[in-house]
């Protein structure tokens, strides 16, 4: 029998959906599955976590002022692993599990691969991309405990009943040296949802032609529940932040679908999206090379197809 | 103050990549500068500017051929290079202790910059084992800095926008973001002076790191290819939307 955890990231107090691939990953016969929570939330989650398989809980207490605390939250996580002697550990590739799950693997000493999309849990392989997403690597780990950093919505998630128990692991005395938080927020209207992990995302290239044509997509997006994103020369103009930006030197996406709005489809940007489920290319350039890299595309204007879409959107 | 700079000499993100035998590639491709070291050197040059005596050093685990590629950095603003010379790849974990060996037989660091990742293989994690190898705080992602007397201030993005300001006690490690600053490109005289700016060579081998049995070794590479059969939506722009609200319903169900 072996022990396999899970660190389950949570907003605004709920299980995010990426999680859910996550554990469906995980799960095997001869393991029992561990979730940790690092938050005083495990009740209220316990119903999500056992239906897909979870059976053991672990609420790791930490002192207040540490809550948000990367290098804190890693010690005690380091911690939990070893009394719970976990010998895998999954973890989510967001921009919060880039801050976490390395700072582990460091202080363990232990291998990680990040922005995995698969893991062999028999054979201790994890696939990923490199090179810009022109490759797919898979990678030997070796060591007493292997990390993994999980791509968002790169598994589908499937259910699994489960009954779990809920353990409390107090870490109220554990404390970063070193490093201390003086404040965190600031979250732009732009990406309100969240990009690494949407469903769809919409986004804009040099084809909006400024910073105002970007509240087409923002309303387009509010209608199909999608997140907005950018190529590097929206954002290299300033019609939009940086954070919105997807390529090779932005965010990495695997969305359900991915709609291109006046992007031509560089090797950069197709890095940080050429794994979406589909692609959906709208450019008024036939020589465009997006539009032979897609599923659908549309050899129109932009500005004019995706207003449209938002009225119909509208009237139901 | 002694900021030293970990540069990696990577493919260029537009070089063809193809694979040899089961798991390398073929390095006869044009290799550059990571690009988010480009941050870490322009923000190390910019902390020399406003505190004198400063002295920023570059260092390099690469193949001979990564001088090239140390070279840019010097011309970048970094004043001398060090270069750790290998022969075979290695994992990021034997990589942070040779890169960590190197710069506690140079000297004594203040600052450690890293860029976020690196794009050939995007381990995310150097700069973190760096920190721990020695005891240093680390941030990453980093898109504001201040230097103070003896803390760093410090602005790291997470996703969606929202971003924690760390206050880091000195030295520190830090592994830099896109939004930090715009890299500041060599002119023609920076290049010329970069050809007399000193690079040490050190050989792996003589840095005694142990073999252990935790890492990553890569065993197969294989190239993603991408089967999308593209079609084309014709029609006015009603029909157009229709369809695309059709395929979102029914083909990727999302609606
Ligand atoms: C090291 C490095 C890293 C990089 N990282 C990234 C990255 O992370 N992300 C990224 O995106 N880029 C990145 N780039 C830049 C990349 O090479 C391209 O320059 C960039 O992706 C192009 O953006 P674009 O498609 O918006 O613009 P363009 O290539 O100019 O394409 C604009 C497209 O819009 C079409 N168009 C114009 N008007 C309309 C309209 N009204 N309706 C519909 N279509 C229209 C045009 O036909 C054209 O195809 C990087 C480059 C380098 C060197
Ligand atoms: N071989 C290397 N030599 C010098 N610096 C490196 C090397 N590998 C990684 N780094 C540094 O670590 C950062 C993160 O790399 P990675 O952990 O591979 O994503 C890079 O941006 C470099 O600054």
């Amino acid at each position: 029998m072996k022990n396999i955890g899970v660190i389950i990231e949570l907003d605004k107090g709920r299980v995010k959906e990426a999680n859910l691939g996550m554990i469906t990953l995980a799960r095997a016969k001869d393991v029992k599955l561990f979730a940790f929570v690092l938050d005083k939330q495990a009740i209220s989650v316990k119903a999500v976590l056992e239906s897909f398989g979870i059976t053991t809980i672990v609420e790791i207490c930490l002192a207040k002022d540490q809550q948000n605390n990367p290098a804190t939250r890693a010690k005690a996580m380091i911690n939990a692993i070893k009394k719970f002697n976990i010998s895998m550990v999954f973890g989510l590739c967001t921009a919060m599990g880039k801050d976490f799950l390395p700072r582990m693997a460091a202080l363990l000493d232990a291998p990680l691969v990040m922005d995995c999309f698969f893991v062999d849990l028999e054979q201790k392989t994890a696939r990923t991309y490199q090179y810009s997403g022109k490759i797919i690597a898979t990678i030997q780990l070796s060591g007493q405990t292997l990390l993994f950093g999980i791509r968002p919505n790169a598994i589908e998630p499937v259910k699994a009943q489960e009954k779990a128990r809920i353990l409390k692991f107090d870490s109220s005395h554990v404390f970063a040296g070193g490093l201390r938080v003086l404040k965190s927020g600031g979250a732009e209207k732009s990406t309100a949802i969240n990009l690494a992990e949407a469903d769809v995302i919409i986004a804009g290239g040099r084809g909006m032609k400024n910073s105002e044509n970007f509240n087409i997509l923002f309303q387009c997006a509010s209608k199909i529940n999608a997140a907005v994103g950018a190529s590097r020369v929206a954002v290299d103009s300033g019609w939009v932040p940086y954070s919105m930006q997807v390529g090779q030197t932005g965010e990495k996406v695997s969305p359900k679908v991915y709609i291109a709005c006046g992007i031509s489809g560089s090797i950069q940007h197709f890095a940080g999206m050429k794994t979406s489920g589909m692609i959906i290319a709208i450019n008024t350039d036939e020589n465009a090379s997006i539009l032979s890299n897609c599923d659908y595309y549309v050899k129109k204007d932009a500005l004019e197809i995706i207003p449209v879409l938002t009225r119909i959107l509208d009237n139901g | 103050m002694q900021i030293y700079v970990c540069i990696k000499h990577v493919p260029d993100s537009a070089a063809n990549i193809s694979i040899i035998g089961k798991n390398s590639i073929d390095e006869n491709v044009n290799f550059l500068l990571n690009p988010y070291d480009e941050h870490a050197l322009t923000e190390a040059a910019r902390i020399k500017n406003n505190l004198p005596g400063t002295e920023v050093i570059a260092v390099c685990l690469g193949k001979a051929d990564a001088e090239k590629t140390l070279r840019s950095a010097l011309a970048m603003g970094a004043d001398r290079g060090i270069l750790i010379a290998k022969e075979k790849n290695y994992d990021s974990r034997v990589t942070a202790l040779a890169l960590k060996a190197a710069i506690e037989h140079d000297g004594k660091p203040g600052l450690i910059f890293t860029g976020k990742e690196s794009i050939d293989e995007g381990g995310m994690q150097t700069m973190f084992r760096i920190g721990a190898l020695f005891d240093f705080p680390v941030a990453t992602n980093v898109v504001k800095l201040d230097i103070e007397a003896d803390r760093a201030v410090v602005v790291c993005e997470l996703s969606g926008g929202i971003t924690h300001t760390y206050e880091m006690s000195l030295p520190c490690v830090m592994g830099t973001g896109r939004g930090l600053n715009t890299p500041r490109y060599p002119t023609f005289p920076d290049v010329v002076k970069s050809k007399k700016k000193p690079v040490q060579k050190i050989a792996f081998t003589d840095l005694n790191i142990k073999a252990s049995l935790a890492g990553m070794r890569v065993i197969e590479l294989k190239p993603l290819y991408q089967a999308r059969q593209p079609k084309e939506i014709k029609g006015d722009a009603t029909v157009v939307a229709k369809e695309l609200i059709r395929i979102l319903k029914q083909e990727a169900k999302v609606l």
